[in-house]
């Protein structure tokens, strides 16, 4: 009986939020690095389960590709080449928990709260049967919005002209280069400055 | 048991937003190796990205914010990307000069 009640979207939802939450939870109570560096991958895969519930497939896909299989193998590459016995395990006092808990607690209920204000958000959508189904071709209209179409604007410009500006008009052409620019610079930059400096290292020690 | 039978709403997705963000802001406070900082700034900017989903979700408002939403995702995504290779080349460096990764020894500036 009950299990016939159950809505698998929100039950899905709810497996892969405790995941997220969890694993998210875990990173801040371990000290050790190498198991914060896995919890996090986790926590951020279950992240992209949530984007998949959310409707948005193709950021999901980013999200498990750029995150988990580029931003944290970077990260574990970088654990690997600091992993000194000193560095694997560093503990935090005592008085840092009590002023971060304090911090963070308080910040989370005024998130949530601010989250549970609103009632257009609190309420569900109830035609979402048939969105679900109307909008299956998800990258092509990303592909199409960062060249030079919104495939998604066509409602609201049936809107008269002089009115506030409605939300998805606007085409992300110009934001798309400047990130595809900004992203080669900073790979470049990055790949100087670690670059090896055999001269300099070896005086560091003595200093 | 509400929560399993209730369709899910964009507050639902807000508070596991503010979950990660909250867990990332204390990472970045309490750890003292420099890549526990990085990885609390991956969560903060996780949570962050899980709202503008929820925002440009059509499943989960009729009147979201459209394909905006996921495109500011993408972004961000990138933007962590670069900003991840940066700060683990910034830290890296620091490594190699002062054989630690402790960010309470990067004191040189005296501030």
């Amino acid at each position: 009986m009950l299990f016939a009640a159950i809505q698998w979207h929100s039950f899905f939802f709810l497996l892969f939020a405790l995941l997220t939450c969890g694993f998210a939870l875990a990173v801040v109570f371990s000290s050790n690095v190498v198991r914060m560096a896995f919890f996090l991958t986790i926590s951020l895969g279950a992240a992209a389960g949530l984007f998949f519930l959310a409707g948005a497939e193709f950021v999901g896909a980013m999200q498990f590709m750029i995150y988990v299989g580029g931003t944290l193998v970077l990260l574990i590459f970088g654990v690997m080449l600091t992993a000194h016995e000193r560095f694997i395990s560093m503990k935090t006092r005592a008085g840092e928990w009590v002023l971060a808990a304090f911090l963070g607690g308080g910040l989370f209920l005024l998130l949530v709260r601010a989250a549970l204000m609103v009632p257009q958000w609190n309420s569900p959508n109830l035609q979402r049967d048939q969105v679900a189904q109307s909008e299956v071709h998800d990258s092509a209209a990303i592909g199409a919005a960062v060249s030079a179409y919104r495939a998604d604007g066509l409602p609201s410009s049936a809107a008269p002209a002089g009115t506030a500006a409605s939300p998805g008009k606007s085409v992300y052409l110009l934001p798309f280069e400047i990130v595809s620019v900004h992203l080669l610079v900073v790979l470049i930059g990055a790949g100087y400055l670690a670059r090896a400096k055999k001269r300099t290292s070896a005086n560091a020690w003595q200093a | 048991m509400d929560l399993l039978t209730q369709p899910v709403s964009v507050s639902h997705y807000m508070v596991v937003g503010a979950m990660l963000f909250v867990c990332g802001v204390i990472c970045m406070a309490t750890k003292r190796n420099a890549l526990g900082v990085l990885m609390g700034i991956e969560l903060v900017l996780n949570g962050a990205n899980l709202n503008f989903v929820a925002f440009g979700s059509r499943i989960l408002r009729n009147d979201s914010l459209g394909m905006d939403g996921q495109l500011m995702a993408l972004f961000v995504i990138v933007l962590a990307a670069a900003e991840a290779a940066v700060a683990l080349a910034i830290a890296l460096n620091f490594y190699n000069n002062h054989a630690s990764i402790d960010v309470d020894q990067a004191d040189d500036l005296k501030g």
